[in-house]
């Protein structure tokens, strides 16, 4: 029987880590996460789960001190955002490189400067390129379910590389919602064991972890980390098929929103796909055929998947809650190369919107849905990239 | 079983750093990691920071530890290490590991001194169960000599180099053996290849204390240094007798000067072999040789004093 209960993004998490149970996790306190682990350690000292806290000077360390645990032969854990995971950034690629299934939920907050707490997805966005597994969440329930499948999808034997699951702070991390909490029997028997591959703790079969790799075979080692991840769009799928018989509840890439007969449509990562999808119902009240797409696996991204998704319409806004600046935001760069091997596209446009907590309001949506029944009738852009909810 | 720390007994050991590293012939790295780990009668587990020992012991398939060995990257040795001993508490907690296993971070001067040290300090406020040595050579000598805050006075690096207007590096050496010791960890010592008694001695000491522990040995490098490549052990013993390299241990704050030279040699005696320090003779300088010897003093009599009070 699934628990109901109206909890925090931060707690659904925080209880995702309990009912896992983790070997290790290394955490350093940064806003809007902090109340993640903080509950997590009461966890600990209330002898709720078995795991090791290691409550590190920063960061990196947090990062060092997992990679030392997962390369030992532990199931680990951490949680961060914005300058936590940038101080980390050098250690995101070396636990990718080393191969190492370490799990972190990451509560989007923007970077600085100016110096900013709230929401934006900056902090992720320069994650991107590490190695790690990205898979985005629009509401605590998602987070909570992303969290449980990541664990599954990062230890799978074919797959071996860390997740990331991201959330919006604030807005998910620390507003209270609705979830449905699996049994602690029911998350365990998911999970599984943790099986250690090439432990260092293995004594009497010693291994180098992190040597230095020349021009002679670096390369190759790289092309070996490529085809790994081309793995792991299977084995999501795989994963959240599992997820399903347990928990009613389905999962794939993306959540496609009355995309099927669209003409226009919202490409939108997080909180904000939910604001949309309910201007979305009123402009199909309307008559107008308006749709969305919501990405839950951004790295590695589907782009045949989100292409087929797509190639029907007739106009795509991209909204990215980042920026690339002197680029396009980093959702609208996906979207365009997967649509670029299309023969015919639909046309395509980029907003900026939300950054450092910006609220998104029903009234942005409705702007850009009134501008792509206008591009799509006149088949004409006049700017590709641009800010919106913007003080002027 | 302990082993005694005899030489006839000691060369029977198995050396757990194997011939067929890439280290520079003459380097003191090697030699002092080999006497910490025939010193460790356990089984042991080993972590470098990114420097010479790390790019020099492990290059693609090719490794030199016969023990299990962990790099991860440079300012972060101590954290790496405290992730692998926490995952081993968790184990022997749970029954699922009843063997006692010794944890080593060996790390040079820029990994300890300056970039790791954050980390250090971190590792060592959180108690860890580990014994991090620093081979200390003064310099970034992995990139190419570079000046680090372990690097003497006056001498002659690539970013500080003797010039006509700059007599080399113009500060003073951190000292960072007092700064682990005043973190209250219950070891700390200062070691050196040149008497290996001492420094397996204190090995020894180390591994039989819980906690964490740090050790501080010079190693010399013949291509930092400017010396000849069969010096490193005579170059140790002139550190050793001038006190410029004064070996002490800081058990539970009771500081202990474990070898006192017979006859203290100037400081000049171990500046003179040293191309790094050739400068430093002519007449204009003669005041860094002043200045170095007074710090020499200075520190060795704090030491006596320190010593003499227990």
């Amino acid at each position: 029987m699934a628990r109901v209960l109206a909890v925090s993004g931060n707690e659904a998490v925080a209880e995702a880590l309990r009912q896992i149970n983790p070997d290790v996790c290394a955490a350093y306190p940064i806003t809007p996460q902090t109340e993640l682990m903080q509950r997590f350690s009461s966890f600990v000292s209330d002898g709720k789960v078995d795991t090791e806290l290691i409550l590190v000077e920063s960061e990196h360390s947090a990062m060092s001190a997992c990679i030392g645990a997962s390369a030992a032969g532990g199931r680990v854990a951490t949680a961060t955002s914005s300058q936590g995971l940038a101080l980390m950034w050098e250690m995101l690629y070396i636990a990718a490189g080393l191969r190492l299934p370490i799990i972190m939920p990451v509560v989007n907050r923007a970077l600085s400067a100016p110096l900013n707490i709230h929401c934006d997805h900056t902090d992720a966005m320069g994650a991107r390129d590490s190695g790690w597994i990205q898979l985005w969440s629009e509401n605590a329930q998602e987070a909570y379910d992303n969290t449980i499948q990541a664990f599954r999808i990062a230890e799978h034997m074919d797959i071996r590389l860390p997740v990331i699951i991201c959330m919006d702070g604030f807005i998910i991390g620390h507003s209270i919602q609705r979830i449905e909490y699996l049994e602690d029997s029911e998350v365990k028997n998911f999970v599984g064991e943790y099986k250690a591959l090439n432990p260092i703790l293995d004594i009497d079969n010693p291994k180098s972890y992190g040597p230095l790799i020349l021009p002679d075979l670096f390369h190759e080692y790289k092309r070996a980390q490529h085809e790994v991840t081309t793995n792991v769009k299977r084995v999501v799928l795989e994963v959240a098929e599992e997820f399903e018989k347990i928990s009613g509840r389905k999962y794939g890439f993306f959540d496609a929103y009355r995309l099927e007969d669209a003409e226009i449509a919202i490409v939108i990562l997080n909180s904000a796909a939910g604001t949309s999808k309910d201007v979305i119902d009123e402009f199909r009240d309307r008559g107008i055929k308006a749709g969305l797409l919501k990405p839950r696996l951004f790295r590695p991204f589907p782009y045949e998947e989100v292409a087929d998704a797509l190639k029907h319409l007739r106009a795509i806004c991209v909204l990215d809650r980042s920026d690339s600046f002197g680029g396009y935001g980093p959702l609208f760069l996906e979207v365009s190369s997967a649509l670029c091997q299309l023969e015919s596209r639909p046309k395509i446009i980029n907003k900026i919107y939300g950054l450092g907590g910006r609220d998104y309001l029903p009234q942005h949506a409705e702007q850009v849905l009134e501008e792509l029944i206008e591009i799509a009738k006149t088949e004409k852009i006049s700017i590709i990239k641009e800010y919106i909810g913007v003080r002027e | 079983m302990a082993v005694d720390l005899r030489l006839r007994e000691l060369s029977r050991k198995e050396d757990l750093f194997t011939h067929g590293h890439r280290m520079c012939s003459g380097c003191g790295a090697p030699i002092l990691v080999k006497m910490v780990l025939l010193a460790t009668d356990y089984p042991v587990i080993a972590c470098s920071a990114t420097g010479c020992l790390e790019v020099s012991s492990c290059i693609s398939t090719y490794t030199a530890w016969k023990i299990p060995w962990i790099h991860s990257a440079f300012e972060n040795a101590a954290a790496t290490i405290s992730g692998v001993e926490t995952m081993y508490r968790l184990y022997k907690k749970k029954g699922m590991i009843n063997k006692e296993i010794k944890f080593v971070a060996f790390c040079g001067d820029g990994g300890t001194y300056d970039i790791g040290l954050q980390s250090l300090s971190g590792a060592a406020e959180r108690g860890h169960d580990m014994l991090y040595v620093c081979y200390d050579n003064g310099a970034y000598m992995n990139t190419g000599i570079q000046r680090s805050s372990a690097t003497p006075l006056g001498a002659n690096t690539t970013t500080c180099p003797a010039g006509s207007v700059i007599p080399g590096k113009q500060q003073e050496r951190k000292n960072l053996t007092r700064i682990m010791a005043a973190h209250g960890i219950p070891y700390t010592a200062q070691a050196s290849i040149s008497n290996w008694l001492d420094l397996m001695k204190k090995v020894r000491k180390a591994h039989s204390i819980k906690g964490p522990k740090f050790m501080n040995i010079l190693s010399p490098c013949n291509r930092g240094w400017r010396s000849r490549t069969d010096d490193a052990i005579l170059l140790s013993r002139l550190a050793v007798d001038t006190c410029y390299w004064p070996l002490y241990e800081v058990e539970n704050g009771i500081t202990r000067v474990t070898f006192k030279p017979k006859e203290k040699k100037p400081i000049v005696d171990f500046l003179k072999p040293q191309g790094r320090f050739g400068h430093l003779f002519s007449p204009e300088n003669e005041w860094i040789i002043k200045k170095l010897q007074e710090d020499v003093d200075k520190e060795w009599e704090r030491l006596l004093r320190e010593s003499s009070q227990q």
